[in-house]
């Protein structure tokens, strides 16, 4: 039953992972992503690995796609043009390609990879167990991928962020520290002296003929 | 084989036992949010369907229903109509991980509140795809502003939770309940109460309610990213809405009002007595009050405008909620306050 | 200080919390909802509503076909074909209003010299089909006939005022 599960979310897996460098549409290729992450985020689950599983949904899913999608979306794609390069491209794909199978095949079938053994007890709550590995054996590579992390974005921000002179900013820091007090000013007016009827009246027929 | 068809049905009756009341607590949500704008706004609110207007749900739904779905011409029809989908299903399946008593949960897992974390993150996907499939440019500027605002808001409500994960040293939800046993002030409102208004708030912006509604923003993109549904699929973007609402709210009741226990659980007198109500519905007062709320701001408070969304999420709660981890660390390492 | 106490206003979300507590008043006041059909609010002896043509006490149609309303019709929504009648007088052979056209200014009844044209307290009236906004002199006098009490009773409380 398991069995049979696991290749229904390994075949969509594969499925999507495909349609996701053919399809013509940027935006299905996106969301065929997002349905690879989510399988693989099940297969995972599969394997008892429920925070990684479920990381991968928050963090790729829920996160990075989105961001994806919108840049997307927003983009005017000309697909003739994108695919004009193929055949030019195809030796450096193939190469890069053959590369990466090399290397997973080499990491899987490495001797001494940190696999436990088949029948050894998994750590009943493995996000528990992940982050005692986490903060110490391993605390040196973390603590250099957050900072490079860090890194990252302040580049990001510092290369994208500019002030373009002439454009007319509202700055709501601003905009919430003003007061009432500060723009508005309450004036008591003495009341203005009552007029006759009479003089009323002829003040009235004056602007009339006017 | 058999057993496990069996347990199968077990399941999907388990789902159905949360799902159809949840549609019903939709459809009564929309009946008490015309009520409550009603009475504040010195009306007296629906009350021709039924007696007291008890009906008009079911009314409103026969004519959403029974209305066409149209789907525009130039709208890239696949996703116009998956995009409904997904927005419901995550507001859905994020009650799986929800516990209305101890023990009384779908699924008891142990990163609880990762996925419900996950889960509510990918309802944006329904929205922008609605607002990108629609091919209208309200429809993708409502889109837009969804997307950026609930990946921002997303950050201080994260941020938010992990005070709570650190306060219940768990991620399994009914063990962060657990966690909170006792009278009213033995709750992480109090101790976390920064962490538990910035949550709240978040909270109301993650679900696109008043005043950062700026997704649909009916007095500038008309209807925002929905503009272009009509009918069914439009009965489902407003079913997700409310759903998230009751959601958030449900949330808002485990991590920080103690879930099912009651407000004066463990107190010599008083606690036996309040026992006496059973936690479940501890619960749903708890749900009510911050549905109540939710209602309560959409019939107060102007819509924000989008930058100031933005200043309050990323200028104001994330630096709130940094802070506040900051200090609750300190009081877990020197263990001040009777909470941790 | 009076930073620090702006500070600390919105930090602790008061103004959020007053205008709170006012809509959370009026909750609980009483509401002011006229549940129509049931409930009417009053209405004005001077209300604008659907037209009629009068007559006088003896059955003779009031109006002479002076044609004043038409020309003070801001929307013109009335038509007029005017044609002596048998006995010499001069007579209205159509005498029509626009409904949708109306905008229910009362200059008509105002220029009218005879009180013939009125507005009447009829306000709940509707079409089922096509061309049915226009209604004819039949109509109108029909209508004339069957609210008359009411208008003359409106007609003479605001006589005072004219």
């Amino acid at each position: 039953m398991q069995l049979v599960i696991f290749y229904i979310f390994a075949a969509v897996l594969l499925f999507s992972a495909t349609m996701v460098i053919t399809a013509k549409n940027p935006v299905h290729a996106v969301l065929f992503l997002v349905l690879t992450f989510f399988n693989a985020a099940a297969i995972w689950l599969f394997a008892e690995a429920e925070f990684l599983g479920v990381a991968l949904v928050l963090v790729y899913v829920g996160a990075v796609m989105v961001l994806f999608l919108f840049v997307v979306m927003m983009l005017d794609i000309n697909v003739a043009r994108m695919r004009e390069g193929f055949a030019r491209y195809l030796p450096l794909g193939a190469a890069v390609a053959l590369v990466m199978i090399l290397e997973m095949v080499l990491v899987v079938s490495a001797p001494d990879a940190p696999v436990p053994a088949a029948g050894e007890p998994l750590p009943d709550n493995n996000t528990r167990a992940i982050g005692s590995v986490l903060y110490t054996v391993y605390l040196y590579p973390f603590e250099l991928a957050a900072g490079l992390l860090l890194v990252a974005i302040i580049a990001a921000i510092l290369l994208t962020h500019r002030r373009r002179p002439g454009t007319r900013h509202q700055d709501p820091g601003k905009q919430v520290r003003v007061r009432k007090a500060d723009r508005l000013r309450l004036v008591n007016l003495p009341r203005e002296p009552k007029v006759a009827p009479a003089a009323a009246a002829e003040a009235q027929q004056q602007t009339e003929t006017k | 084989m058999m057993a496990e068809i069996l347990e199968l049905i077990w399941i999907v009756l388990k789902i159905v036992a949360i799902a159809v009341p949840l549609i019903l607590a939709v459809a009564y949500m929309t009946y008490a949010e015309r009520k409550v704008i009603g009475w504040i706004q010195v009306r007296r609110g629906p009350n021709r369907v039924g007696p007291l207007g008890l009906l008009q749900p079911f009314a409103d739904v026969f004519k959403l229903v029974l209305k066409e779905l149209l789907v525009p011409a130039q709208a890239n029809k696949a996703l116009f109509i998956i995009a409904p989908l997904m927005v419901i299903a995550p507001a859905f399946a994020a009650w799986a991980v929800v516990p209305f008593n101890a023990g009384v949960v779908l699924a008891d897992i142990n990163v609880g509140l990762l996925y419900i974390l996950a889960m509510t993150s990918l309802g944006v996907y329904g929205i922008v795809l609605a607002g990108w499939a629609s091919n209208s440019k309200y429809a993708l500027l409502g889109a837009m502003r969804t997307g950026a605002q609930v990946v921002s808001y997303e950050i201080a409500m994260g941020f938010a939770l992990v005070g709570v994960l650190m306060a219940a040293r768990s991620l399994n939800l009914t063990e962060i309940v657990e966690a909170q046993a006792g009278p009213f002030w033995n709750w992480y409102w109090l101790p976390l109460l920064p962490l538990f208004i910035v949550y709240w708030i978040s909270g109301v912006a993650e679900t696109n309610r008043a005043p950062f509604d700026v997704a649909e923003g009916e007095s500038e993109i008309v209807a925002g990213f929905h503009v272009e549904y009509s009918g069914t699929a439009f009965a489902l973007f407003f079913l997700a809405e409310y759903a998230n609402m009751i959601l958030v709210s449900a949330l808002a009741s485990i991590m920080f009002l103690g879930g099912w226990y009651s407000p004066f659980h463990g107190v010599p007198v008083l606690g036996p007595i309040f026992d006496l109500v059973p936690g479940p519905l501890w619960l749903f007062a708890k749900m009510a009050f911050f549905l109540f709320c939710y209602i309560w701001f959409r019939g107060t408070f102007p819509r924000y405008r989008y930058d100031q969304i933005m200043r309050l999420g990323w200028k104001v709660l994330i630096p709130v909620t940094v802070v506040w981890l900051i200090v609750e660390s300190l009081m877990i390492i020197f263990k001040i306050g009777p909470w941790f | 200080m009076q930073a620090l106490r702006n500070f600390v206003n919105s930090f602790f979300l008061i103004e959020l919390l007053r205008g709170l507590a006012l809509t959370g008043r009026y909750l609980f006041s009483r509401k002011f909802t006229i549940e129509y059909p049931e409930e009417r609010a009053p209405q004005s002896n001077r209300f604008r509503g659907l037209h009629a043509l009068r007559r006088y006490p003896n059955g003779e149609e009031r109006c002479i076909a002076c044609k004043l309303c038409e020309a003070v019709c801001p929307a013109l929504a009335i038509t007029i074909d005017a044609a002596p009648r048998a006995d010499g007088s001069r007579r209205t052979t159509r005498y029509e209003i626009d409904l949708f056209k109306c905008i229910y200014c009362g200059f008509c009844e105002e220029s009218c010299p005879v009180d013939s044209i009125v507005l009447t307290r009829v306000h709940e009236y509707f079409m089922e089909k096509r061309g049915e906004n226009i209604i004819n002199k039949q109509e109108l006098l029909k209508l004339g006939d069957m609210y008359e009490a009411q208008i003359a009773a409106d007609r003479a409380m605001d006589a005072p005022y004219r």
